[in-house]
């Protein structure tokens, strides 16, 4: 991480760059947070751990609004929703010094609290640069121990890859993560009943507390005015009056996301009520693989969207 | 939903038809004197593309029991290519229905010209019989409309 | 005190779920929140903090007001019937409590929130002491001990037991109905156990949040302050923070068209959102540096002014846990601590 520190302070310096976008400290080793780093004096607090899961690349649309350049600090995956925000004109690439920086995975919070750990002060072992795979974890109520490997969010159980997409340099080593297959879920929940679908999925939406967190945190979702804050609707995009608007919302927001959706996982990472939304915009990227060809949105910037493209004998609605 | 329910069940359908193919169908259906049922209601958009994901999703929460999309056929758009992503968009917005456990059945697309009077009418009927046959809307629907 | 022994709650649940409607942490798809018991529900009471807070038991996320027909020319309105039906929350935690007390001082004064207060009315109100704190809990910062119960019926969970004592007329009501079920206890254990629990709550980091450069008064000094402009940036402007606040009580009130009726129901609404508080010449906050401020001003100086000094937070620490930028009031706190 000091390598990393150094030369965004490096590149303050030399006038490269006006700021940095990076991670900021937070109160208890874990909860680390994105930051603009406005002089070289504020690195201090800077940090690059296995929770700095927060993928930086939509704070990329403000930062363009400002002075000169910013240095931003990209993981692999973040590289792909970095690319499909500078397809869809979002932001500049000349505003923007990338540093990509290796990953060997983010971390999950609430996967190490389920071990019954509580009362945490401090975590060590979340060196994203370290070969290390221990997390040594200090709590109020006695030391705990979990393999680094065991505490990872989902979404790097099944990496997209570890490659940068676009960087102009690179700082550490990425790690392999996989362990699953990306679409093993979305495959069981094909085979289940219709009857049985539709129950899982009003288990997991009726838990939504329509709080828009997916949304706002979603590099993807980055219109001006989203269709939902419409005051044209006579439902609220904040009420979760009837399990209709959940569905209504997901749906469509995952329709919205579809073919530019680089399957960050943000969206599940931040949702208060664990609801696994992931599940919805795989199952696009699935049946766009299946249909149109594989694609993989934000690994460059040319290729066309699947649902902005179309080829004469594709196949018809409802029977596939 | 029981057989003999089917019988005084009307289903309410809502038919979205692009103005230069289906919905000139459906008028010559009319003119031609073709029957088809009068659970089926009609709104005429531009083009088969016109139909936003969320038109077909307020319309079950309103209460209807299906819906149909229908469009001028692949390669006869009269903006040359709407309905080639419409098919795509449909496609994908039907397949994710089924897959959070609507019945599948409760939306199609058909491509329905302007001569194909017959088509139009057999399609509506077929559509209306399988709706009946599915019963009632009750996975997608909003609550306080029921009553 | 009385106490029972744990594996003896079921009886007691369904017991008292028989008599009223009886609601109580209970773990659904991956997610505990507060939910209504039946005997197929999976009780966790061991788990310290609900995602949602158990406001929504009193004030719920959505709510009809009235609904409104037209027929023959005429227009009738068909008022919401009030929740006049007894029922018992059990295990809430003393923040939750505490932030109940806060909402009684929103809802309850003049012009009374007759939904709120008939809710109020109805509900038989069981705490449970906090046996182990966790890291984002501040309770201690405004007063409150989680070791001491609170509401119509304090309760600890000590060993294989479980202690009750009633704290008021509704509280030794449930008491005697269940009285079958229970057996008399030593007070002392239950000092015990409550010492421990303050020791405990002594190590924990934030515990000690110092808020004396907060409450009345202090508009002027805060609100032009530039750290706002640093604070506010990692916000992501969603309502994660409000919707699980304890305290948080703005609500919206909209009509929805349901075929021949409208329904006009009132859902939570969020200072965060872009739409908060529109009207028709448009919007008084027009920017997310002045929403989050509106946030952290209304519950450290603004209720504080209009409430004779009370903080509306109380400390539970949801919004530090689920934030999902990972900011949070504590953080906004040391921030100007830091600052002065």
């Amino acid at each position: 991480m000091q390598e990393l520190k150094n030369r965004i302070k490096q590149l303050m310096e030399e006038n490269v760059a006006q700021r940095a976008l990076g991670w900021k400290k937070g109160e208890f080793g874990y909860d680390a947070q994105a930051a603009f780093f406005e002089s070289t004096d504020e690195l201090d607090d800077f940090v690059y751990n296995g929770f700095c899961g927060a993928n930086l690349s939509k704070y990329m649309i403000e930062a363009c609004k400002k002075e000169g350049r910013t240095i931003i600090c990209l993981k692999p995956c973040d590289t792909y929703s970095f690319n499909q925000l500078l397809k869809e004109h979002r932001i500049q690439r000349e505003k923007a010094y990338i540093i990509g920086v290796g990953c060997k995975g983010t971390l999950d919070i609430s996967k190490i609290k389920a071990n019954g750990i509580e009362g945490i002060v401090d975590i060590e072992g979340a060196d994203m640069f370290s070969s290390e795979n221990l997390l040594k974890i200090k709590t109020v109520y006695g030391d705990h121990e979990l393999a680094y490997s065991d505490a990872l969010l989902e979404r790097c159980n099944c990496c997209k890859g570890k490659e940068h997409m676009i960087f102009d340099e690179i700082i550490g080593e990425s790690a392999d993560t996989v362990s699953a297959d990306r679409f093993e879920q979305i495959e069981k929940i094909e085979q289940l009943t219709s009857i049985e679908k539709f129950e899982f999925f009003r288990n997991e939406l009726s838990k939504c507390i329509r709080c828009n967190a997916c949304r706002n945190a979603c590099p993807a979702c980055n219109c001006r005015k989203c269709v939902f804050d419409s005051d044209k609707f006579d439902s609220a995009q904040k009420a979760n009056s009837d399990s209709f608007e959940e569905k209504m919302f997901h749906i469509i927001r995952a329709f919205h996301v579809a073919g530019r959706c680089t399957d960050c996982g943000e969206c599940s990472r931040v949702c208060p009520q664990n609801i696994p939304l992931h599940l919805f915009n795989r199952k696009f990227i699935k049946d766009i693989n299946m249909l149109y060809g594989d694609f993989s949105a934000g690994s460059n910037c040319e290729e066309n969207c699947p649902l902005t493209s179309y080829s004469f004998d594709d196949a018809e609605p409802g029977k596939i | 939903m029981p057989m003999n329910s089917t019988e005084s069940f009307a289903p309410k359908i809502v038919a979205f038809c692009c103005n230069w193919c289906s919905y000139a169908g459906a008028d010559l259906a009319g003119s031609s004197r073709l029957a088809y049922p009068a659970d089926v209601k009609i709104i005429k958009v531009p083009c088969s593309c016109r139909v936003n994901p969320m038109f077909i999703l307020r319309a079950f929460e309103k209460g209807a029991d299906g819906v149909i999309i229908c469009g001028c056929h692949p390669g006869d758009c009269h903006y040359s290519t709407g309905n080639y992503y419409a098919r795509r968009r449909m496609t994908l917005l039907f397949s994710m229905l089924e897959y959070i456990g609507i019945e599948k059945d409760r939306v199609r697309v058909e491509w329905v010209s302007a001569a194909e009077a017959v088509k139009f009418s057999e399609t509506m009927n077929s559509f209306v019989l399988q709706i009946k046959n599915l019963g009632e809307n009750v996975r997608l629907g909003d609550l306080r409309c029921k009553s | 005190m009385k106490k029972i022994n744990l594996n003896k709650l079921k009886e007691l649940f369904a017991y008292i779920s028989e008599k009223s409607s009886l609601f109580l942490p209970i773990e659904s798809a991956n997610s505990i929140n507060f939910g209504m018991y039946d005997e197929k529900a999976k009780v966790r009471l061991d788990v310290l903090k609900t995602s949602k807070s158990p406001k929504d038991l009193f004030f719920p996320q959505s709510e009809t007001l009235y609904s409104c027909q037209s027929a023959k020319g005429k227009i009738s309105i068909e008022p919401q019937a009030l929740q006049n039906d007894e029922f018992v929350v059990f295990g809430m935690k003393n923040c939750d409590f505490a932030a109940l007390e806060i909402l009684d001082k929103v809802f309850l004064s003049e012009p009374v929130d007759t939904f709120y207060k008939a809710r109020r009315d109805n509900a038989t109100i069981v705490t449970l002491a906090c046996a182990r704190p966790s890291e984002s809990c501040f309770c201690k910062a405004y007063g409150i001990d989680c070791a001491q119960g609170a509401g119509d019926v304090s309760a600890w969970i000590i060993g294989e037991y479980f202690y009750w004592c009633a704290n008021t007329q509704k509280g030794v009501a449930l008491l005697e109905k269940t009285a079958h079920l229970f057996e008399d206890a030593d007070e002392a254990d239950v000092e015990s156990a409550k010492a421990q629990i303050r020791d405990i709550v002594a190590k924990m980091p934030l515990m000690s949040l110092d808020l004396k450069n907060w409450g009345k008064g202090k508009t002027a000094e805060k609100f032009d302050s530039p750290l706002w402009d640093e604070l506010y940036k990692p916000c992501l402007a969603c309502g994660t923070c409000t919707f699980v606040c304890p305290t948080c009580q703005c609500y919206d009130i909209k009509d929805y068209k349901a075929g021949e009726k409208v329904v006009r129901y009132r859902c939570w609404d969020s200072c965060m959102y872009s739409d908060f508080t529109m009207m028709a010449h448009g919007n008084n906050r027009t920017s997310q540096m002045q929403r989050f401020r509106q946030r952290f001003m209304h519950k450290l100086v603004y209720f504080p002014d209009n409430n004779d000094g009370v903080f509306s937070c109380t400390g539970c620490g949801r919004c530090v846990d689920k934030c999902p930028a990972s900011l949070n009031i504590v953080k906004v706190i040391k921030a100007f601590d830091k600052e002065a």
